[in-house]
């Protein structure tokens, strides 16, 4: 374990080690999804997972949203593990409320949105700044018409999700987890539900993201014009481990691996 | 408690259990007559059979059951205690299950009724020979849960009088004064029944399904059949409770 | 062989009514009861200690697997040795809103297990804490879905009100029963009371029906 990640989380400058996975493994009964993975994600870079379905991409980003634990290893976010806390030296399993301190550093955007039908596109945005960073009503509120300004959704702030298209039900669901400050983004296929012309607008605004902010992205997609648009780095998965990495030009046009070119020759 | 007491209490049981076995009979019936009435291509029979449901699933049972024994006679037919708890609970649960009936008939593949028509059954055959025993293993969880929703209504005998467990109850009570302890003690005892009846329903449930080809559900936990929603959970039981 | 007299219906309707009123408050008081009740049933049995769920999930199914009539005998005979004494239409209510508590749990276990897991995720994702996850986002989509389950319960328990009468609660039956005990014509009232019985619950229940199609979709 290196021993150097002693780093203030609200000054980590690029180039520093944010995200750790170290030996991770992950099973769903017989089947390991997750071998043994080991990966670092630096801080402020935008980093895309591409891999065969199955492959356990999705998996990594539910692991680090801790709605999923590991069997085995550790995750590092920042200077503190997810999945443990450190007392009296010794790494025990983590608790919730070491859990929720963490994690508030992180966050995502579901597949299906998982917007909350029973509130507005406002009250969405601004329920986990109130009931959890504790801001103000009105400070909340701000900051998510901000947001909505960002997506484009500012005409939309009093309806509710069902309302809106699967596109702008998306780019709401992006504002919410913008709104809470998160120092990594995870990205879980964020088009794939989506309308084939709706998707042009989701991935417009991720862009706007990827350009304006110093946000670390972790995204899983399909989208192979939009990893290469935005990543800093694209990892292969291949049977649970990373079989190659590099930045998108290097991958996308010359890649090493035989496995990755047929994946490559399959998808683009 | 003395011995006096349990020969009682087992008398009572016994009687419970009569009256719980005319009953569920009685219902069977009129739930599998009823609920295919509901599917008829005529229009007065599915009128008919309709209205039925609706007036015994919208009365109380108990205030049916004081009708038969307390106003019919009036009409001129004396119905003993006991038969007139059969009547009233078998009338009043037959409309229930008469819903379970139709639900799972309702619930057979469309596909089923069309290749039967291709091999010209008619329309008597179709039931018989296709809808109904596919559709019978579905019947079974709602219908377990009716029967024991009929075996707590037999308590509802007791109010005429008919020498059923609870009635025993009273009587005992009034006897020793021990309130806590006699209707502690009669509370198991329906348990212990409902848990027996659940238990035969379940190897039933599983004997039917094995006859079509499905495997039976895994049981688990005390009663593990946990009642139906009524009307949202599962539409085709039509309510888990009348 | 005697005969149908609506001038007798007329005389005796006043009673009937009165008892109606109070068959209607046993079934909302009872109602209430049993919805608070069946949410605290639902809330403990999802609880991750055993300590919670063996003890809670045994009366539940105890209760529900024994007969009502029976429970509102044991609960007017013996509180009152346990220096509770209620009005028999309190101790009615009790017995109500246990019973039927036991079966509204169901519902909203259904309706809890019926929220997409996307939005407990959702929840985690944005660190909701668990009070708020339950209070701002589950319950009130869960609720949503068991409104026309519940009512069904409610009118359920409707019929189940004349039970009340055995211990001495003026409801209808109890009305048509003391009436025929001293008229010895049980025709009318009886007759009326079942009558009333289907004019309130069928209405109702299609009410009911036109409510689940719009709300469970």
């Amino acid at each position: 374990m290196s021993a150097d990640t002693h780093l203030p989380k609200d000054a980590a400058p690029g180039g520093t080690e944010l995200i750790r996975f170290d030996r991770v493994t992950k099973r769903f009964g017989a089947h390991t999804v997750l071998d043994a993975l080991d990966f670092t994600v630096s801080a402020g870079k935008h980093v895309t997972l591409i891999g065969p379905s199955g492959s356990g991409k999705t998996t990594i980003l539910r692991l680090l949203m801790t709605l999923l634990k590991p069997d085995e290893g550790t995750i590092k976010v920042g200077d503190a593990y997810l999945t443990h806390e450190e007392k009296g030296g010794r790494l025990i399993p983590a608790g919730e409320k070491h859990i929720r301190e963490v994690r508030k550093n992180i966050g995502m955007v579901f597949q299906q949105f998982n917007l909350f039908p029973n509130m507005k596109v406002l009250r969405n945005i601004t329920e986990a700044p109130v009931h959890v960073l504790g801001l103000g009503k009105d400070e909340a509120e701000e900051r998510a018409r901000g947001l909505l300004d960002l997506v484009g959704l500012t005409a939309h702030l009093d309806k509710y999700p069902t309302q809106l298209s699967g596109g702008q039900q998306q780019r709401v669901a992006i504002a919410r987890a913008l709104a809470m400050r998160p120092q990594v983004l995870l990205l879980d296929e964020v088009t794939s539900a989506l309308d084939p012309e709706l998707v042009a607008g989701v991935l417009d605004v991720l862009r706007d993201i990827a350009r304006t902010t110093d946000i670390t992205m972790l995204c899983v997609t399909h989208e192979m014009s939009f990893a290469r648009d935005i990543s800093d780095d694209v990892l292969m998965f291949d049977a649970g481990r990373v079989i190659e990495s590099g930045p998108p030009e290097k991958i996308f046009t010359d890649p090493e691996h035989e496995r990755t070119r047929e994946f490559l020759g399959a998808v683009l | 408690m003395t011995g006096a007491l349990w020969e009682l209490f087992f008398k009572g049981v016994w009687i419970t259990v009569q009256l719980m076995v005319y009953s569920a009979a009685l219902a069977a019936a009129v739930a599998f007559g009823v609920g295919m009435a509901r599917t008829s291509r005529l229009r007065v029979v599915r009128f008919l059979s309709g209205a039925y449901v609706e007036i015994f699933r919208g009365t109380s049972a108990l205030v049916l059951m004081f009708w038969l024994f307390f106003a019919l006679p009036l009409l001129g037919w004396q119905l003993a205690g006991l038969w007139a708890g059969t009547l009233a609970l078998g009338l009043s649960y037959g409309a229930y299950g008469s819903e379970v009936v139709r639900g799972a008939l309702a619930a057979v593949a469309p596909a089923q009724r069309e290749a039967a028509v291709a091999l010209s059954f008619t329309p008597w055959q179709r039931m018989r020979k296709v809808l109904l025993p596919q559709a019978f293993p579905e019947m079974m969880p709602p219908f377990t849960n009716l029967l024991v929703e009929l075996l707590k209504g037999t308590a509802l005998a007791s109010l005429l009088s008919i020498g059923e467990l609870t009635f025993e109850a009273k009587l005992a009570r009034l006897s020793t004064g021990e309130s806590a302890q006699v209707y502690g003690i009669i509370l198991v005892l329906y348990f212990v029944i409902a848990f027996v009846v659940t238990r035969i329903m379940r190897l039933v449930e599983r004997r039917a399904k094995a006859s079509v080809g499905k495997a039976p559900e895994p049981s688990g936990g005390l009663f593990s059949r946990t009642p139906a929603a009524a009307g949202t959970a599962a539409p085709a039981a039509g309510g888990g409770k009348p | 062989m005697n005969t149908w007299s609506w001038g007798y219906v007329g005389d005796i309707l006043p009673d009937l009514l009165k008892g109606l009123g109070v068959t209607v408050e046993a079934t909302v008081l009872g109602s209430l009861v049993s919805f608070a009740l069946g949410l605290v049933w639902a809330l403990a049995l999802r609880s991750p200690s055993r300590w919670v769920t063996w003890p809670v999930g045994a009366v539940v199914e105890f209760v529900r697997n024994t007969p009502l009539l029976v429970q509102l005998f044991f609960l007017f005979f013996v509180l009152p040795s346990w220096g509770l004494t209620f009005s028999p239409l309190v101790t009615g209510v009790i017995g109500l809103g246990l019973h039927y508590s036991t079966y509204t749990a169901e519902v909203y276990r259904a309706g809890i297990d019926g929220v997409p897991a996307g939005q407990w995720e959702a929840a985690v994702a944005l660190n909701l804490p668990r009070r708020r996850t339950w209070t701002a986002v589950i319950l009130p989509q869960a609720l949503r879905r068991v409104v026309p389950a519940l009512g069904n319960y409610v009118i359920a328990m409707f019929k189940d009100t004349p039970m009340l009468a055995a211990i001495t609660v003026g409801d209808m039956l109890f009305q048509a029963n003391t009436i025929g005990a001293t008229t010895f014509d049980y025709m009318e009232p009886i007759t009326v009371v079942g009558a009333l019985f289907i004019v309130i619950s069928y209405p109702t229940s299609l009410l009911l029906r036109a409510l689940e199609r719009r709300l469970v979709r």
